[in-house]
């Protein structure tokens, strides 16, 4: 019983993971593509404007970038260490986390369109929201 | 069969697959050395993700076997916090990359969990423990923990909107 009940489980992973495998190997290629295209010089040279217009640019930005938490920590810092200010680059870190536009095709596929693109639109608010919050926290304390 | 048919049974999965494969083509066609870098960078994030795929496998094995709908109900369908902070403790210790979760998710979906709960779980995957001491290094530790703080405080405002937008 416990036996045939493992086995059932495990083929019904099995069956799920093949469904998403086409969406996940055409995600990784696109997200390999994109990372190779565009260079790390182009996230610091275009934000260079107001706080506001920043935020924007940097939620924007965020968005289409993929890739590891790591990588925008270290172009966050980078960007901070340029002049660009705290409230743009957190908004940039948040998105980048929070909002997958190149991850949305799967998104949708497998989760839902509608839901993909509630979740995706909400979290691109609330990278801004967040950021402005924090910094204002931050800056009383 | 006709070939109609057979189009009819691929997935629109599999035809995104073959857009993006289509593009690597004119890729190497056209810019044989950006086709040769993103297949590459491809070639490292493949073998990144091979355990975190295993791993995903194995949670998702054992989520079938005992989370089961009355699971689901027992503990994430009732109304109150505890719910959503089981949640927020399950999306801040997942790992891999996000679209690694998303058949897991879609199947504890069928299974009775919300899409604000979900989202909740996308949302909470942001904050990220091992790679917690770089963040500080460079924005300093009050900042991480009032940027988590609040990043947690949203996540919950983000669910309870797609529930009330979706469920």
């Amino acid at each position: 019983m416990i036996k045939s009940k493992i086995k059932q489980s495990v083929i019904k992973s099995a069956r799920a993971l093949w469904k998403s495998t086409p969406v996940i190997l055409g995600t990784i290629l696109l997200v390999s593509l994109i990372s190779s295209i565009i260079p790390k010089s182009f996230y610091i040279s275009v934000f260079s404007k107001n706080n506001i217009l920043n935020s924007f640019i940097g939620s924007i930005i965020g968005s289409i970038s993929t890739g590891n938490p790591i990588t925008s920590y270290i172009f966050g810092g980078e960007m901070l260490n340029q002049g660009v200010g705290l409230i743009a680059v957190t908004t940039f870190l948040v998105s980048w986390v929070t909002v997958g536009l190149i991850q949305l095709p799967a998104e949708s596929l497998i989760l839902g369109k509608k839901f993909a693109i509630i979740r995706n639109i909400s979290a691109f608010i609330l990278a801004i929201i967040v950021a402005i919050i924090t910094v204002s926290i931050l800056g009383v304390i | 069969m006709s070939l109609k048919n057979i189009l009819k049974q691929i997935s629109g999965a599999w035809y995104f697959l073959i857009a993006i494969i289509l593009t690597y083509c004119f890729l190497f066609i056209f810019s044989p050395e950006s086709f040769f870098m993103s297949l590459n960078f491809f070639n490292k994030i493949i073998l990144k993700i091979i355990p975190v795929f295993v791993f995903v496998f194995v949670l998702m094995a054992l989520s079938n076997y005992f989370i089961t709908p009355k699971f689901i109900i027992k503990h994430l369908a009732k109304k109150g916090f505890k719910k959503w902070f089981f949640v927020i403790i399950g999306g801040i210790l997942s790992s891999g990359p996000i679209y690694m979760w998303y058949p897991l998710l879609a199947d504890l979906r069928n299974r009775g969990l919300s899409y604000g709960l979900i989202a909740c779980f996308l949302y909470n995957r942001a904050i990220k423990i091992p790679i917690l001491p770089l963040i500080i290094f460079y924005f300093s530790l009050e900042y991480v923990i009032i940027l988590s703080f609040v990043m947690i405080l949203m996540s919950i405002v983000q669910g309870i909107i797609i529930n009330n937008l979706l469920d």
